[in-house]
């Protein structure tokens, strides 16, 4: 689904080594083993051109930006110059930042968001696979699990600093909160589509329940589960980094309110920036991680269309 | 675990064997009215009937994955209650674990009840060995062929040795000789071990070229039609098994009385009889 540019070149090269999973057959040919690398290069070509075209419309909007700041059509006090986020990242990343070490900080918010993530995570599949399972449970959750689910989670975050105070316990809790429901529906929705037929495959084979979720459900709802995890990811952010805007005494939501209080746009993009780039490393290793589980299912056929 | 029960009664008993489902419309459907079946053990007995005559119902009953509205169902003299460790179950669909190796899935019986890993694991390569699959343990399912796949689950299924065997028209969705290859094979294993089998198909020749006795059910709510004794000799060979000319005169007459009951069931899904053919 996130599946954009970037992560569709690197996985070009692996449909290349497709046939290896075509069951034992006779050596290709070699006129085969020819137009697989002709494939290859011509995948291979295909992906510099495009690698080429997106540095380009970067260094576009960039140049665009930059000239456009330096002849004063567009104010750098308000908006900011491509100079400028370099400037104040140079500065954070060798001075520090005005809330200690920018290190700490990126630590203080990465701290907040993996917990939140994992805590969060870990509760949605565990909740939504009991739900799944029993669905008298279910029955007798589901209006209280919907009333709180209608709650806007960004007010939670007052709430929290109430309760926690400014140190990051509170921003844990408002990224688990908002981690929580999204895995937590896709969990039940994947138990509950569970292939019935496997389940009673299962029971007759000798599984006891406690088997059948181990061995069936939760393998079977791993798929629903991580298509989950890159929107959750991305929650377990947004939780850490508005609850530090809310109130805190570190971390990159901190420091993007402070910058915002002192009119520096350059602040500003610079924090974000930082936390693109770790949005982008979160999303990059759970694509990993998802492959990784998922990797029973059949090949995919857009993948294998790139051939 | 009372031996001498077990040994004098039959494998399987369903007795004025009654099934009705709530249908999602409230109302109540009956798959199964009065249902009187017997399966000896090492007997390999053939259900055929029309679409929707509760066939498949009847093997859920035995396999105690439903229960029985009324009347009784009986395995080794005993009512089922739930599922019961003696049976093995091979479904329609696919129903081999598409996340395990080919060697986990084989291995899965023995491991769910409670077999240590590694003596699970040389007894699943034993399987494989018997199916023809040595080489294929780390496969994962979707990397095999149909016909492939039906081995492995013939192997999960044969691994927990059951005395019941209830397949449910395993090989539909194989080809045609594909199909009449795993059903060889599957005669040869049942040789083996001879478990008492239940073959639900609708595939009239599959059924006679298998088993010993064949049960006509009638057009749902099915209840027992018929049932013909199949005194060809064994071993068979499932290809050549259809010249031999008492297969076509037993083809015949188990067709004579299948045949209605088709006819019935077309009109009721075409529509032409709204009313239930008063089947009983």
């Amino acid at each position: 689904m996130t599946d954009l540019g970037p992560t569709a070149a690197p996985t070009a090269p692996r449909s290349g080594t497709m046939p290896a999973d075509a069951p034992a057959t006779a050596p290709p040919e070699p006129d085969e083993a020819a137009l697989i690398r002709a494939a290859r290069t011509r995948t291979r070509r295909r992906g510099l051109l495009l690698r080429a075209i997106q540095c380009l419309l970067v260094l576009a909007v960039l140049g665009g930006w930059q000239f456009g700041a330096a002849h004063g059509w567009l104010d750098p006090f308000t908006y900011g110059s491509p100079s400028g986020v370099a400037d104040q990242l140079r500065s954070w990343f060798t001075e520090g930042t005005a809330l200690g070490s920018i290190w700490h900080n990126i630590g203080v918010t990465m701290e907040e968001t993996v917990l939140g993530f994992l805590i969060g995570t870990a509760s949605g599949v565990v909740l939504g696979i009991a739900l799944g399972r029993l669905p008298a449970l279910a029955d007798v959750m589901a209006p209280f699990i919907k009333a709180a689910n209608s709650i806007p989670r960004i007010v939670l975050g007052s709430m929290f600093i109430i309760w926690f105070g400014l140190g990051s316990t509170g921003k844990v809790a408002l990224a688990v909160v908002l981690v929580f429901f999204s895995v937590f529906f896709n969990a039940f929705q994947g138990t509950r589509e569970v292939d019935r037929n496997l389940m009673a495959n299962a029971r007759i084979l000798g599984a006891s329940e406690w088997r059948v979720t181990q061995h069936v459900v939760l393998p079977s709802a791993m798929t629903w589960i991580t298509a989950s995890l890159h929107a959750a990811f991305g929650f377990a952010l947004i939780g850490a980094i508005v609850g530090e805007m809310l109130g805190a005494q570190a971390g990159l939501g901190q420091l993007i309110a402070q910058s915002q209080g002192l009119f520096n746009a350059d602040g500003v993009y610079s924090g974000t920036l930082i936390i693109a780039v770790l949005a982008l490393v979160a999303e990059f290793v759970i694509t990993r991680f998802e492959k990784r589980v998922l990797r029973w299912r059949p090949t995919q056929l857009s993948e294998s269309a790139s051939l | 675990m009372n031996e001498t029960v077990s040994s004098a009664a039959p494998a399987i008993e369903l007795r004025r064997a009654t099934k009705r489902f709530r249908t999602p419309s409230g109302g109540i459907y009956t798959a199964l009215r009065d249902l009187d079946m017997t399966v000896e053990p090492g007997e390999f007995c053939a259900v055929v009937g029309p679409t929707g005559c509760g066939k498949s119902t009847t093997l859920s009953l035995v396999s105690g994955l439903e229960p029985t509205t009324a009347g009784r169902t009986l395995i080794h003299g005993r009512p089922v209650s739930g599922i019961d460790r003696r049976v093995g179950f091979m479904f329609q669909t696919d129903a081999v674990f598409p996340w395990k190796s080919v060697l986990d899935n084989v291995a899965a019986g023995p491991q769910f009840r409670g077999t240590p890993k590694k003596e699970a694991v040389d007894k699943a390569r034993d399987w494989l060995r018997r199916v023809g699959l040595s080489g294929f343990e780390d496969r994962l399912p979707h990397q095999l062929s149909g016909g492939m796949r039906k081995r492995v689950a013939l192997a999960q299924t044969l691994i927990n040795e059951p005395e019941i065997l209830l397949m449910d028209e395993p090989f539909s969705a194989l080809d045609v000789q594909t199909r009449q290859i795993v059903s060889d094979e599957l005669l040869a294993l049942w040789e083996l071990t001879r478990p008492a089998v239940v073959f639900v198909t609708h595939d009239l020749e599959e059924a006679i070229a298998l088993a010993d006795k064949v049960v006509v059910l009638t057009v749902g709510p099915g209840t027992v039609k018929d049932t013909f004794p199949i005194d060809l000799p064994r071993p068979r060979t499932v290809q050549e098994i259809r010249f031999h000319p008492r297969f076509i005169e037993l083809y015949e007459r188990i067709w004579s009385s299948l045949r209605d009951e088709v006819q019935a069931a077309y009109d009721r899904t075409a529509g032409q009889s709204p009313q239930p053919a008063g089947a009983a």
